[in-house]
């Protein structure tokens, strides 16, 4: 398991293909990869938007992300798990996160995938405050139930 | 006993700083801790704590060297 915070751009595809090289002792076991990517959009709630800043609490955020992942691991039957976060500014097309699960069969990989995304949503610390095409910023206030 | 309090994202704003150290005596509760530093700010509606990197209750009692964070709801992702 790992999780990472990132203050800078990062490819989700190069890290799941680094992180799954650098872990030879999965070769073979897995049969399914689930990845998730969050991407920033250039609208929201009705204003086009040019950027972002995400601030996070050090520590707590990382400490989080692990309990979010350890719980998952004790409840479905996966192999490994990662989990890459950016904070700083961040603009649109840009990959905001990455969730990817390695597991035996597609199932816990793609209920993995969700759990995860669902409970980080609601409880790592983190922040975006949006800035808008007009130059007003804002905080956005609430996340939205990825189930509705 | 001391404890170092820490705001995050719109509340760090609403206050006008990121930390405070406080000292204080006798049993304390988060709540406590809040309405004894910022008296005169009302406590923003769905404002989330943790002790030590732990989502806890506002009822909470703190310990000396605890470090308390109060942030608005989480938005990442």
């Amino acid at each position: 398991m790992q999780v990472k915070v990132l203050e800078s751009s990062f490819d989700p595809c190069l890290e799941v293909q680094q992180y799954q090289s650098s872990k030879a002792v999965m070769n073979g076991k897995y049969g399914a990869t689930s990845i998730f990517v969050g991407t920033m959009r250039d609208f929201n709630e009705g204003e086009d938007v040019k950027g972002m800043t995400l601030e996070h609490y050090p520590g707590m955020t990382e400490k989080q992300l692990e309990m979010i992942v350890t719980d998952a691991m004790q409840q479905w039957q996966i192999i490994d798990a990662l989990v890459v976060h950016r904070v700083g500014n961040v603009f649109p097309n840009e990959a905001i996160v990455l969730v990817a699960v390695w597991s035996v069969h597609r199932g816990d990989a793609f209920d993995v995938s969700r759990f995860i995304m669902e409970a980080l949503k609601s409880k790592a610390p983190f922040w975006k405050k949006e800035i808008l095409k007009s130059d007003d910023v804002r905080w956005v206030e609430k996340n939205t139930d990825g189930y509705k | 006993m001391s404890i170092k309090v820490r705001y995050f994202a719109s509340l760090k704003e609403l206050l006008g700083r990121s930390e405070d150290e406080w000292e204080f005596i006798g049993e304390t509760s988060v709540i406590d801790v809040w309405q004894q530093i910022n008296k005169d700010v009302e406590l923003p509606v769905n404002t989330l704590v943790a002790v030590n990197m732990e989502y806890v209750s506002f009822h909470s009692i703190v310990n000396q060297g605890d470090e308390v964070a109060f942030f608005p709801p989480v938005t990442g992702g």
